[in-house]
């Protein structure tokens, strides 16, 4: 094997490490202190300094508990939806850069499990797997409130996975490729993209939130409606799964926010060296800027109320798709004109 | 000999679910399999070098048309085919018939064909695609987009006239 291949699975071993093994547990301890911090509560605080270690607790305890599967659940779907729900999250990772190319033994290994053109592309081409999760789990559940979920989830996901798209086309014109790790050379060359589309990164901003489900898009769960809407039915393990996978989705899309309008791994006027020690610091400072938009999410979680579903494909379809249009439009003549 | 490998399985892998598409009775679950077929097609795209195209097949196809099937079976609450049709009419005969043809003549081309089913050439690459659909096919490419554009006008003016009616 060359060094090359054990790079590849070195590096997808190590992001899907951080991924499954970091942001879960560490988010379920953040979400729950930020909400006890907003809402004047002291949260758990019982497990370890600060209550850090609930993340450990609250895995011991999905783990022993029963699994149930309900009788007249198709029980084939009922158990493929957990699983899809983490595996496109997982490997939509895999086109984000996070850190400066490596010289290994005369070797150059580049910072990103998935070279290749179509970068961005396959994001959202694999982000948009995502919505199956929802729609099997809702479907096989033999529940009125998880089908509505369901449904909620289909339409949800599709009307915002357009004004995404667009806003990462027009993130990505002025660069001239769909290559991730283009935009951040890009970005480090000229400057940060949030700089000439601001509404391109607002949109952007939107739609994750309501492409991973979260609060104040959180339709298809919207408890006071729907029980707990399209995973109402499930339990344990299998619940855990769709939690880990709805935070390793925000992770990803925090990920690919960062890449596309805040220069990713990059800060302006420095250059990492091509060592150990600067795939290091680029990784912090990705880690850094990613956590920032995690704490964002908690933030308006527990800040904002619902939307009704009305108000969230008017936005879907008539703010956010027509100003992603424009933007993308604006930066196509400040590209053709020669000014970005 | 790894691509072949990945080829045998994802081929197999197409035509099992395309038939499960047809023949399993409950809808939501032929369009499940039909997620999986398009997704094996997507794979082979990869193999034979046109990543691009690939992409644009779960992007489009898996990603977004086959959930709007989900959502209109799942909204419309279609029930699981129940009866079916088991007497051979003259149109089976001639449906099998038709079938037969069409992959004879496919079997003999491939047999007398020398050149094999390698791919032609990097394609399948965004810029060459690219390049390709804003020069030689500039026009069909701009009269597909305005198709598709006339397709999105009638439907809208189709609702829009039966919501004037309910109301």
């Amino acid at each position: 094997m060359s060094i090359q291949t054990i790079a590849t699975f070195a590096k997808m071993g190590l992001a899907i490490g951080v991924l499954v093994g970091g942001v879960a547990p560490i988010m379920l301890w953040v979400e729950r202190r930020a909400s006890a911090l907003m809402q004047d509560r002291r949260g758990p605080n019982r497990l370890g300094p600060l209550g850090l270690f609930q993340g450990i607790a609250d895995a011991a305890k999905f783990i022993f508990k029963e699994d149930i599967i309900p009788s007249g659940a198709d029980k084939g779907m009922f158990l493929l939806a957990p699983v899809l729900a983490l595996v496109p999250a997982l490997t939509t990772f895999l086109v984000i850069p996070f850190g400066p190319d490596l010289m290994f033994d005369g070797e150059r290994i580049a910072m990103l499990v998935v070279p290749g053109e179509a970068g961005a592309l396959l994001f959202l081409a694999l982000g948009s797997l995502g919505v199956y999760s929802l729609v099997c789990a809702g479907y096989a559940s033999n529940n009125k409130y998880s089908l509505l979920g369901s449904v909620r989830a289909s339409a949800q996901m599709i009307s915002y996975e357009l004004a995404m798209g667009f806003a990462v086309l027009g993130a990505l014109i002025p660069v001239g490729s769909f290559r991730l790790d283009a935009a951040v050379a890009w970005q480090q060359d000229h400057l940060w993209a949030i700089v000439p589309q601001f509404v391109g990164f607002v949109v952007f901003l939107v739609a994750s939130y309501a492409e991973t489900n979260r609060l104040p898009f959180d339709l298809p769960e919207a408890e006071s409606e729907l029980v707990a809407g399209f995973h109402t039915e499930y339990g344990s393990m299998r619940f855990a799964m769709f939690f880990m996978g709805e935070y390793i989705s925000m992770t990803v899309l925090s990920a690919l926010l960062c890449t596309l309008y805040l220069g990713g791994w990059t800060l302006p006027g420095v250059t990492f060296p091509e060592t150990w020690m600067g795939v290091a610091m680029g990784a912090g400072v990705l880690a850094a800027k990613v956590t920032f938009f995690m704490f964002l999410y908690v933030w308006i979680r527990w800040t904002l109320p619902r939307f009704r579903y009305d108000q969230l494909m008017t936005l879907g379809w008539k703010v956010l798709l027509p100003l992603s249009m424009v933007n993308l439009l604006v930066m196509a003549a400040l590209t053709v004109g020669g000014i970005l | 000999m790894i691509e072949i490998i990945v080829f045998a399985i994802f081929a197999v892998l197409a035509l099992v679910s395309a038939l499960v598409v047809i023949t399993h009775p409950d809808p939501v679950k032929s369009t499940m399999s039909l997620v999986l077929t398009f997704f094996s097609v997507a794979v082979l795209y990869v193999l034979l070098h046109a990543p691009f195209i690939a992409t644009l097949q779960v992007l489009v196809y898996t990603g977004a048309i086959l959930v709007l099937f989900l959502f209109v079976l799942m909204l419309l609450n279609i029930s699981r085919e129940t009866h079916r049709e088991d007497k051979a009419t003259a149109q089976t005969w001639l449906t099998l018939l038709g079938a037969g043809f069409f992959f004879g003549l496919l079997a003999l081309y491939f047999y007398r064909s020398t050149s094999g089913l390698e791919p032609v050439g990097d394609l399948g690459g965004i810029h060459e695609l690219s390049v390709l659909l804003f020069s030689r096919y500039l026009i069909t490419f701009e009269m597909i987009g305005v198709l598709l554009l006339a397709a999105v006008v009638g439907a809208s003016y189709l609702t829009s006239r039966l919501e004037e009616k309910n109301s």
